[in-house]
């Protein structure tokens, strides 16, 4: 268990000073595939540094089951990481890159053979014992990077952003690639993405990151089902947002009415307010179409596009805005649907989220 | 369409011209140099012939065999002096925290480059006879040092262009490896500073080689190295056995410059 506590880190002094990481609170299980999400800037890379060592907080306390982890150098943490750029040594081979940890802590020679021959075969790499790492392609040098960091069984991985310099369909390999070893090593695993897919894919729990300060946590169903706030709403994933009116709230249940009149039952993220204006957002593919005079919110259909797995409805809602309505294409589903013609948008209770913002 | 360009300089009238002439007036006189140190005469501007008259006579010559040991021990031995000392100064200039001073101290470092050559060497003559009037010691060690001193920026300047050029993730990732910071170095920096490290050492055992200045100054009787023996030869009558020796320590020159190139070149 890794326990982050109101961590900050500033870069810079005065007018210059730059809040990379603002009272960051986290705890991370163990043997959990924690991801750090969040775009380009977030300080989800510098937490990532913290843990590692590579970057000293201004302020907070990290510790792994207990222990300090800031007192401790880089190569005194039981913490492995798999750089972006793979940062493998070019002047050693494969095998003797994944046994470089190893032989850094002194273990006896024949267990450092045995233990690179089983990450080889961990990632599928021992033809290639001996090559180079300039002589091996993108994919193989990733799966390199990883042996190498999980070869002395670290009791935390950590992940920067790995997969990004892969091809799209590799990267699709690697996501179960990855996912598959963290199951058989029982390691915990922190991984840093700006992609969602990626996040929402291989997570356990997400953590969604935002100028310095965690905004959301939880599984991946539950960030994109019920994301909390509008930042989180929008980066991941599509998000229809609604201006309702608070009727009352208990708990997680709300009751909210929409600009078009209707009430309808919602979900409401923690904190926030009791009553009033409030926004809802409702994912495109949670709600549907509906004859006109049916559905909750009465509009003109302004645009079908046709996406191949599934078609997005643009509707110009009566009481201003536009809702996307997504439905996925069955070849016994023909859309007779066209431009111009009124519908209504409905979906069902506590599908809406109410946000906290 | 017509594509415009940036300013380009062969274009310019005349460029070819002062191009040529340049590269003439640069080797047309080693190229004369190093024919004539073939020629059969006695005489240096007067052609009688091809022979390895001259390179025979210069080696069976024992000032210059003197000469050229001596110039190669003292090239030999400031060069790795230099060296180490200067991949000391690299590291403390390009591997550490920004600290106060690091200008003032790579200014300190490649001073011996601004510094006219014949104040160093008036300097290190008054120095260093202070130094033999207290010890008595009159050995070789002066000019050592003395050429060490002056070989550092040139052993300097490859080998920090080198640790500037390397990626920091690689020791970072050695660090997070369980690698001490004396393990990053051994394992990780060292072995991918080699040729910046060589190719340091070439230039300052070429710039040792060359020394006239320094080395006339600081020097005590019988201790010429090959460059100052030529001049004091010159100083005689003129054989063309300095063209032979000359040529030799153009091709050591020319080979250590061109490994230096090799080496310093950046990787693909």
């Amino acid at each position: 268990m890794i326990e982050i506590d109101r961590v900050t880190k500033v870069f810079g002094a005065g007018a210059e000073a730059f809040r990379a990481l603002d009272a960051v609170n986290v705890t991370i299980r163990q043997n959990e595939f924690f991801t750090l999400l969040g775009p380009s800037g977030c300080g989800k890379t510098t937490l990532l540094r913290v843990m590692a060592g590579f970057v000293d907080p201004t302020e907070g306390a990290v510790t792994l089951e207990g222990d300090d982890l800031l007192r401790l150098a880089p190569y005194e943490r039981p913490v492995n990481t798999v750089f972006q750029s793979y940062a493998l040594f070019p002047h050693m081979t494969v095998a003797e890159n994944i046994g470089f940890g190893l032989e850094m802590q002194g273990r006896p020679r024949d267990e450092v053979r045995r233990t690179v021959g089983e990450m080889l075969e961990l990632v599928r790499m021992s033809e290639l014992a001996d090559r180079r790492t300039s002589e091996i392609s993108g994919g193989q040098q990733q799966r390199v990077a990883l042996a190498r960091a999980l070869a002395p069984r670290p009791r935390v991985l950590l992940l920067d952003e790995p997969l990004s310099a892969l091809d799209f369909k590799l990267r699709k390999d690697m996501q179960l690639e990855l996912k598959r070893l963290q199951s058989e090593t029982g390691i915990t695993f922190i991984f840093v993405t700006h992609d969602q897919e990626e996040a929402l894919t291989m997570s356990d729990r997400i953590a969604v990151m935002n100028e310095g300060a965690i905004r959301q946590i939880g599984s991946p169903r539950d960030i994109y089902d019920h994301p909390a706030e509008r930042f989180v709403a929008d980066f991941i994933g599509d998000t229809n947002f609604l201006e309702a009116e608070l009727l009352s709230k208990e708990e997680a249940r709300a009751e909210v009415r929409l600009a078009s009149g209707a009430a309808v039952t919602a979900r409401a993220a923690e904190g926030g307010a009791e009553a009033g204006a409030v926004t809802l957002a409702i994912r495109p593919e949670h709600a549907d179409l509906a004859p006109e005079g049916e559905g909750l919110l009465p509009g003109r259909l302004s645009d079908v596009v046709y996406f191949g797995t599934d078609t997005h409805f643009h509707v110009d809602l009566d009481a201003g805005g536009r809702f996307v309505v997504r439905r996925q294409n069955t070849p016994d589903r023909a859309e007779a649907r066209a431009p111009g013609e009124r519908v209504a948008v409905r979906f069902g209770a506590r599908v809406g989220q109410v946000l906290r913002d | 369409m017509a594509r415009r360009r940036g300013f380009d300089v062969t274009r310019l009238p005349g460029f070819a011209t002062i191009a040529i002439l340049c590269f003439v007036l640069l080797y047309a006189p080693i190229v004369l140099l190093v024919i004539f140190s073939f020629n059969e005469s006695v005489s240096v501007s007067e052609w009688q012939g091809l022979s390895l008259r001259w390179y025979r006579s210069a080696l069976e010559n024992e000032q210059v065999q003197a000469a050229t040991v001596r110039s190669v021990v003292i090239a030999s031995a400031a060069s790795l002096i230099a060296t180490a000392a200067a991949v000391g100064a690299a590291l403390a200039t390009t591997r550490t925290r920004p600290w106060r001073g690091q200008t003032l101290a790579f200014a300190l470092v490649n001073q011996p480059l601004m510094v006219p050559e014949v104040v160093t060497a008036v300097a290190l003559l008054f120095f260093f006879s202070m130094i033999k009037v207290a010890t008595g010691y009159t050995g070789l060690w002066y000019l050592i040092v003395a050429h060490a001193a002056f070989c550092i920026p040139f052993a300097y300047l490859p080998v920090r262009a080198r640790l500037q050029g390397m990626d920091l993730t690689l020791e970072q990732a050695a660090a997070d490896l369980y690698a001490t910071p004396w393990q990053v170095f051994r394992r990780v920096t060292l072995p991918q500073l080699w040729p910046g490290i060589l190719a340091g050492a070439m230039l300052a055992f070429v710039i040792s080689l060359d020394d006239v200045v320094i080395t006339e100054f600081v020097k005590s009787a019988g201790q010429d190295t090959l460059p100052t023996y030529m001049l004091g030869q010159l100083r005689r009558a003129v054989t063309p056995e300095i063209n032979a020796i000359s040529t030799a320590l153009l091709v050591v020159s020319v080979v250590l410059v061109m490994a230096f190139f090799f080496l310093s070149r950046p990787r693909t």
